[in-house]
């Protein structure tokens, strides 16, 4: 029981602590309120960080939160999530000089504050006749359904899983935000009228053809699939994970996860953010040992710079120019459910070209390569490619009454661009399908 | 190292840092501590008749996230027994023989009670004495205070009624809140006091309870106006001392938002001998004397002045009436671009609160590029004001008049003789 109480105070020690009132002041009174601001450019959805940064100065939260949500209705989770080192903070003009304006822990304290109030954020626009079938209830989804709500038309969010919130419930690493802000984002639209139906999966529960006849327009938000396997000998052992199965999992406070990662060694295939979420996340967890295994070098990993740093300041070994070629075991577990694996076989990339073979004492072994594509996107009747729905910046697939965003047409972002994307299709489907219908509801 | 004695009117004193009278100067223990930290002088909390003080007393104005750029008090003089007083005031004097001790004075409007409290005061050990005709609240509607301070012949005569009896200088402290401070500065020389100090604190009120809709401080359920101090009052502070600086003869003792040796430099220049400090202790305590010794010190050996006493109002000639300034003197700014990090706030500033004289672009990193369009640039100053890097924005001088004055009082005389001048008054 000790042991799991430590398990779940780690898992819950947030990267970022919450600025406390006084901290808030002082960060807020150092912005210089900047003319055509370039943090409010680097957004993808144009808060107006300025402004929020002086009314959050002027004792004003509630108006600051109001600044936030009303150009971003995640921007709760954005202010977690975000990575403000290349986009807002990195652009602040106080980075060369001192240090840029804390502007994701100043977002989090306005949004924090909407949710302690309860404050009531969305407002819905004078109703309008039409509706829109959403297929998902992530970020692009939600996005997509609030700007709806905001221009007077009513939608419906069909979701496959249990919970709505999409990678902001399941894939988001906990160190970086918990389920419940996920969840009081969704009550934000839930409140304001935007019914989600969970559990619910478009082409088993509900056919294309009956979403078509229900609503005007359908808008595709289904993100990505499953991290796919990488074709080696013993990777459907047991102790080998989806990388982001094994994020969802802790999330769920699984206890046997916790159980099993204990001092366990753990070997993470893959140079992506996604593989920094799941190395940092599993060391934070109590893993004893984390490698992270990539197999080209340094400069083609697509993962930020600090987020690696974040990893290694959790401990990660980072072992470059590695390339995976058996996993070992299985070897006995916790449970037969969690039974692990008894090392990874790998070879080592030398300078001449030539391989050095290894074997690392791994004790479990996680994929975080990319995902493929979502099951359902290559049984839509819009053109994909690779997976991926065709689209364009504004939503506009190939069918006219089809309108993608988010991860199934970028391949993989971050939760703002989903956010930013959504909005633009919401109202390219407002503008070209809705709008046309005429009349009130 | 630069001599900081000072010798105010006979009052002699090793710096010219002099706590004010106000709360910290309340009893004999805090000023032996105050001593003991550097302080050279201070001035006991206004004797008189017995009050009484309401709770609460204090409030203040926050800025940018700092604490307490203004304080505010409706506090009234001290209201422990006089007695005790001045049983006080013989021991510090006995244990701190160097220190200036200076005792405030107030009490009704009537010969015999000045001149009582007086030899009290003196008898006690007093280096010199203040007369308190600046308290602007609760004593002003009993007739005292800032109701002395503001009408000179009142002021005048109790100076006189004073110095028939008083055997150390006398020392008249001037309220702020009266339209010209030069007409209660001359009143009390002419009276025959030996100095002035100024300002007392000014009529105000900070602020208001939003929730509760009272004014701060509130003293259940209600306010009344109080004295203004602190870090927000010595513009004001500084412009009255200059004033009386070239109106009167006799020394000042410099008082208004004294917080750091750089504010106490800017007193003297304009004519203080002295400078009293309240706020910014009542904020940090009297440690804050060490740094305004050494500052001052420094100051004067990196500008090869041997004592302070050279300092003494440096800055007052430079100190004039607009009508004097030379219209032919022309400036505008000029950004260090390599300096810049393109915020844009001179840009905002200039072009809604300005003359629209500066021009901006987006840059490749998604900044503003600023750039002055000098045919628009009066050489008002605010782009550099505002900009938050030292030395980005600079003012260069671009006349071609050199020496040549050309104050207003002549140019209304002959505008013909120089156009430019005149076309630039028209743009205004």
């Amino acid at each position: 029981m000790m042991a799991e109480s430590f398990h779940k105070k780690a898992l819950a020690r947030e990267l970022r602590s919450a600025l406390s009132k006084d901290e808030a002041l002082a960060e807020a009174n150092r912005c210089l309120f900047c003319y055509d601001a370039p943090c409010m450019r680097a957004c993808p959805t144009h808060i107006d960080v300025p402004l929020f940064i002086r009314q959050i100065a002027t004792s004003n939260p509630g108006g600051a939160a109001r600044t936030i949500l009303s150009a971003n209705i995640l921007g709760a989770s954005c202010a977690r999530v975000c990575p403000t080192e290349v986009l807002c903070e990195g652009a602040c003009v106080l980075e060369d000089q001192h240090k840029p304006i804390q502007i994701g822990p100043l977002q989090r304290f306005a949004t924090d504050h909407a949710m302690a109030v309860k404050q009531k954020i969305l407002t819905p626009g004078t109703p309008k006749a039409g509706s829109v079938g959403i297929i998902g209830a992530g970020p692009a989804g939600l996005s997509c359904a609030a700007e709806l709500l905001k221009l007077g038309y009513q939608s419906v969010i069909y979701e496959a899983a249990e919970r709505p919130g999409g990678l902001n419930t399941y894939g988001v690493a906990q160190y970086k935000m918990t389920p419940e802000v996920a969840q009081a984002e969704v009550d934000w639209l839930i409140e304001a009228g935007v019914t989600i139906r969970c559990g619910v999966t478009v082409g088993k529960d509900v056919s294309l053809s009956e979403l078509e006849s229900r609503h005007d327009a359908i808008f595709i938000g289904v993100g990505m699939g499953a991290i796919p396997g990488i074709q080696i000998e013993g990777e459907s052992l047991p102790g080998v994970w989806d990388g982001l199965d094994f994020i969802a999992a802790l999330k769920n406070g699984d206890r046997e996860i916790f159980e099993m990662l204990r001092g366990a060694r753990v070997a993470v295939i893959g140079g992506g953010n996604t593989a920094i979420d799941v190395v940092t996340q599993a060391s934070r967890a109590g893993a004893g040992k984390v490698w992270l295994l990539y197999r080209r070098g340094r400069e083609q990993m697509s993962a930020y710079p600090h987020e690696l740093e974040l990893a290694k300041d959790a401990g990660v070994e980072l072992v470059l120019h590695a390339v995976p070629h058996r996993v070992l075991g299985p070897s006995r577990g916790p449970s037969p459910r969690l039974s692990r694996v008894s090392g990874l076989e790998l070879g080592r990339k030398l300078p001449d070209g030539g391989e050095r073979l290894e074997t690392l004492p791994a004790d479990l072994v996680i994929r975080a390569t990319g995902q493929k594509g979502a099951k359902l996107t290559a049984e839509l009747p819009v053109r994909t490619d690779g997976g991926k729905v065709v689209a364009d910046s504004n939503g506009r697939t190939s069918n006219p009454r089809y309108f993608a965003a988010g991860d199934c047409v970028s391949g993989g972002q971050e939760v703002v661009n989903a956010v930013a994307e959504g909005q633009r299709a919401a109202r390219t489907i407002a503008d070209e399908v809705l709008g046309k219908l005429g009349g009130a509801r | 190292m630069a001599d900081l004695s000072v010798d105010f009117c006979g009052i002699k004193s090793p710096n010219p840092f002099w706590l004010a009278s106000a709360p910290p100067t309340n009893t004999g223990d805090q000023i032996m501590r105050a001593f003991d930290a550097g302080w050279g002088g201070a001035v006991w909390k206004t004797l008189g008749q017995p009050i009484v003080n309401v709770s609460s007393r204090y409030s203040s104005v926050d800025f940018a996230g700092r604490r307490m750029m203004g304080l505010n008090n409706i506090e009234l003089i001290t209201d422990r027994p006089l007695d005790v007083n001045l049983r006080e005031i013989s021991e510090v004097k006995k244990r701190y023989p160097k220190n200036a001790l200076i005792v405030s004075l107030m009490v009704e409007s009537k010969r015999e009670t000045w001149h009582d409290i007086v030899r009290r005061a003196e008898d006690a050990g007093a280096d010199g004495l203040e007369l308190n005709f600046g308290c602007p609240h609760g004593m002003s509607e009993r007739g005292m205070g800032s109701a002395v301070g503001q009408v000179p012949d009142y002021t005048c005569q109790i100076v006189e009624w004073v110095k028939e009896v008083a055997k150390t200088p006398v020392i008249v402290k001037l309220t702020p809140n009266i339209t010209d401070v030069t007409f209660p500065a001359r009143a009390a020389e002419k009276g025959g006091a030996d100095a002035v100090s100024l300002i007392n604190t000014i009529n105000s009120v900070t602020g208001i309870d939003l929730e509760t809709l009272t004014p701060r401080p509130s003293v259940h359920g209600a306010s009344a106006h109080g004295g203004y101090c602190g870090p927000a009052v010595k513009p004001i502070a500084l412009s009255m001392v200059a004033s009386v600086a070239q109106t009167v003869k006799i020394p000042i003792s410099g008082i208004g938002g004294i917080a750091s040796w750089q504010d106490a430099v800017e007193f003297i220049l304009l004519g203080s001998s002295t400078v009293q400090v309240c706020t910014a202790v009542m904020h940090h305590g009297f440690r804050i004397v060490l740094d305004m010794i050494d500052g001052l010190s420094a100051y004067l050996d990196s500008k090869g002045f041997s004592s302070v006493q050279e300092l003494v109002g440096l800055s007052v000639p430079r100190y004039q009436r607009w009508e004097q300034l030379n219209l032919n003197y022309r400036v505008i700014a000029d950004i260090k671009q390599d300096k810049c990090i393109g915020c844009g706030v001179c840009y905002a500033a200039c072009y809604d609160g300005a003359h629209q004289a500066i021009a901006v672009k987006p840059n490749d990193r998604g900044r503003s590029t600023v750039e002055i369009l000098e045919h628009k640039c009066v050489g008002c100053n605010l782009c550099s004001l505002v900009c938050p890097v030292d030395d980005c924005i600079t003012m260069k001088r671009i006349d071609s008049y050199g020496e040549e004055r050309l104050p207003w009082t002549e140019y209304s005389k002959n505008p013909s003789l120089y156009p430019h001048v005149r076309s630039n008054r028209h743009d205004q």
